[in-house]
């Protein structure tokens, strides 16, 4: 993974010292709470509900265990003994104290880590697909990109006072495990030619107006994509709008332009740009990068294992969490391994400390020390050799992380909902765990196979309902909290936005309706291997609707 | 309003004439870019200013043929959350080629001045931060990880032998 050199090191500590300069001019008075909120934002800290929100970026989400161990002291230290992985491959911790962030801080950068734009109306954490480096339909690792646009994006001094925050995702397989077209610019790497390239698209996005995003250029080539997205980034701040922070993201300014006006507008500003104002990278620094995401060393091993059938043969348990949390490698004897932080009951995406050091710990004697987060909230080990598959998953299980769901129903999508976040109009994590329970049998949840639930509290969207296979979204009417259902929505390349399909119900109806909508599913498939989205794809809307609000 | 440039707390002795107020009888005077406009192509009498003002929704590409006359742009914040003058700023100097004085005005606070400084502003109108914190604002950051309107390479160049 990328290592920070002396200029790196620099920056971030001196990010650090920065902060806590802005922290004592606000607890001095000298800076007014309006004045220091876009500075607190830009590093990440939030004031919710309850406490601070301290929000630390993890690069397109790969941790080293040394990284996973220092999140799970500061879980110790500063937090109640947890944090929560996000949908933006971060970590938050709800409960740090505002005295103690420049501290935590200095902790992170001490292992690499900051909380540097991941929040605030700038360009945040650049996140990719969490199998990057290990999955067979890639063309290429995309990391070494991701890092490249991460410093470029670190404190660009045109772009920290956008109209909305920005987010870019990086995806270089056919099937899009990133969701770019749900990001204001999403980058697909492409291979034409013997050219890397970018597939350019542009105001995609989720919230109360959700969109898929525009394909702005097919195939932007590597040495000019830097400059394509400063022109990006610069038409959006000189007209995106700034007069309604619900209208100011840039899907909307692509929307009212209309795609082929917002098309020419970028590329008459890339066409503008003189050769001085070219970025230029060196050849040379594009290959530094590139030589951190090496593939790791890994040990030649046959394709197949005795050691896993034999275990597998042994423990049903066991065989049913390598059917459903694993994803196959390109090197062959090994496997990506998806450690679930959905068991049954709770909070989806949290972590303990003593998780986050087993995990470590695992990653450091089986994984080649290389973890990532997913957008789905779990963590991921990369690499693991198919003969060690029984040992971690013996390890985890007994540390209550053997759920055995990736992308099954109960893996979950959930934002932090009313329990913590201020924005929230319903809770969420309720009414997931409630969905959770009708489905916690093992056997039935795998019989249901490959189905994507996404829990939003608000229309804001962080639980991603619009791009669920089914959606839930939380609202308030009157003071009560009622659940709308989205059917048909989907994050990958098919990305498609979900309908709401009628009344919103109360919290402790959703279970069941959700139950009779999947049991439709059940008795419609053609066979069990078609996937409730097919079905759904393949039958409409309309006989789900109507399983749906079939009461009694 | 203090205003500091090239390292020193400086004498403002420039006067911005409103739009639809006289205009004085002096050297040293900026108008908004429409006025600014008006008096070029004759819409409006008058002395011809060498200082213009632009808001945060001119389009400095209406500057460029007459950037040559021109001694004094400033770009005003009238919120300092607005970003656009970052753009105006960084089009003047590195498309349009102008190398008189850029002026941050209005809401300008010591947080947005290295930032400012990077896009390519060279003096800074402020009642929000003194000279010292000024200057502090300016040096936070000893390493660049892009080009901008400023001098230093960026780390990438540093990286290779710049």
């Amino acid at each position: 993974m990328y290592r920070y050199d002396q200029f790196d090191a620099r920056l971030v500590s001196e990010r650090v010292a920065q902060f806590r300069g802005q922290v004592e001019r606000r607890l001095s008075g000298a800076l007014t709470e309006d004045e220091f909120k876009p500075l607190r934002l830009q590093n990440g800290v939030y004031l919710q509900l309850h406490a601070y929100m301290l929000r630390i970026a993890i690069p397109y989400g790969q941790l080293s265990p040394r990284q996973l161990r220092r999140l799970a002291e500061i879980a110790r230290d500063y937090d109640r003994g947890f944090g929560h992985f996000t949908t933006r491959q971060n970590i938050q911790f709800n409960w740090v104290a505002l005295q103690d962030i420049p501290e935590v801080l200095e902790k992170l950068a001490e292992v690499e880590m900051h909380a540097i734009q991941t929040s605030g109306n700038c360009i945040r954490n650049t996140t990719t697909d969490h199998f990057a480096g290990a999955a067979q339909d890639e063309v290429v690792d995309p990391r070494a990109w991701c890092e490249i646009i991460r410093q470029w994006s670190t404190f660009h001094p045109e772009f920290a006072f956008l109209p909305r925050k920005f987010k870019i995702a990086v995806t270089a397989a056919e099937h899009d495990r990133a969701a770019i077209r749900v990001h204001d610019v999403g980058l697909h790497i492409r291979q034409q030619d013997g050219v890397t390239g970018f597939e350019v698209h542009v105001g995609g996005g989720q919230g109360r107006t959700p969109h898929i995003a525009a394909l702005v250029n097919p195939f932007v080539p590597e040495t000019q994509i830097l400059d394509y997205l400063e022109a990006i980034m610069r038409v959006y701040n000189r007209y995106g709008r700034r007069d309604n922070k619900y209208k100011a993201r840039i899907k909307i300014l692509v929307s009212e332009l209309g795609e082929a006006e917002y098309i020419r507008q970028v590329e008459e500003e890339f066409a503008a740009q003189r050769a001085s104002e070219k970025i230029d990278l060196p050849a040379a620094e594009v290959a530094r990068i590139h030589a951190y995401f090496a593939p790791p060393a890994l040990a030649t091993k046959a394709a197949s294992s005795k050691q896993l059938d034999a275990a597998k043969a042994a423990d049903p348990a066991f065989a049913r969490w390598t059917r459903a949390n694993l994803h196959p490698h390109k090197v062959a004897g090994y496997a990506s391994v998806t450690v679930s932080l959905k068991p049954i009951g709770v909070a989806p995406g949290d972590a303990t400390d003593t998780q986050m050091e087993l995990v470590a710990d695992l990653a450091e004697k089986y994984g080649y020390g290389d973890i990532r987060v997913s957008h789905a909230q779990n963590l991921i080990l990369p690499h693991v050799a198919l003969d060690d598959l029984p040992e971690v998953y013996k390890a985890l299980d007994a540390a209550g992380l053997g759920a055995a769901n990736e992308s099954r129903i109960t893996d979950m999508i959930v934002c932090p909902g009313l329990d913590y976040c201020n924005l929230a109009n319903a809770r969420s994590i309720p009414v997931a765990l409630a969905v959770q329970k009708v489905f916690a049998d093992p056997a039935y949840e795998e019989d249901i196979g490959k189905l994507h639930i996404n829990v939003s509290g608000c229309i804001n969207a962080c639980g991603h309902h619009h791009v669920g296979h089914i959606g839930i979204l939380g609202v308030d009417k009157k003071g009560e909290e009622f659940y709308q259902i989205l059917l048909g929505g989907r994050a990958d390349e098919k990305a498609a936005l979900g309908e709401i399909v009628g009344p919103g119900l109360k919290a402790e109806d959703v279970p069941a309706a959700i139950h009779r909508v999947v049991e439709f599913y059940r008795t419609q498939r053609t066979s069990p291997s078609e996937k409730f989205i097919d079905t759904l794809e393949r039958l409409g809307h309309q006989t789900f609707q109507e399983a749906l609000y079939a009461a009694g | 309003m203090p205003l500091v440039k090239g390292g020193e707390e400086i004498a403002n002795d420039w006067i911005f004439a409103a739009d639809g107020t006289v205009l004085p009888e002096s050297a040293q005077i900026s108008v908004s870019l429409a006025r600014f406009l008006a008096l070029k192509k004759g819409q409006e009498n008058g002395p011809l200013p060498v200082g213009v003002r632009l808001g945060p929704a001119d389009d400095p590409a209406e500057l460029e043929p007459y950037l040559p006359e021109l001694r004094l742009i400033e770009i005003d914040f009238p919120r300092y959350t607005d970003g656009r003058g970052f753009s105006q700023a960084q089009l003047l100097r590195r498309r349009y080629g102008y190398s008189g004085e850029i002026r941050a005005v209005g809401h300008v606070l010591r947080d947005q001045i290295f930032y400012m400084h990077r896009s390519g502003f060279d003096a800074y109108e402020t009642r929000r931060a003194g000279l010292s914190e000024v200057l502090e604002a300016l040096a936070e950051f000893s390493e660049v990880y892009q080009p901008a309107a400023d001098g230093p390479a960026a780390v990438f160049r540093k990286r290779h032998g710049a």
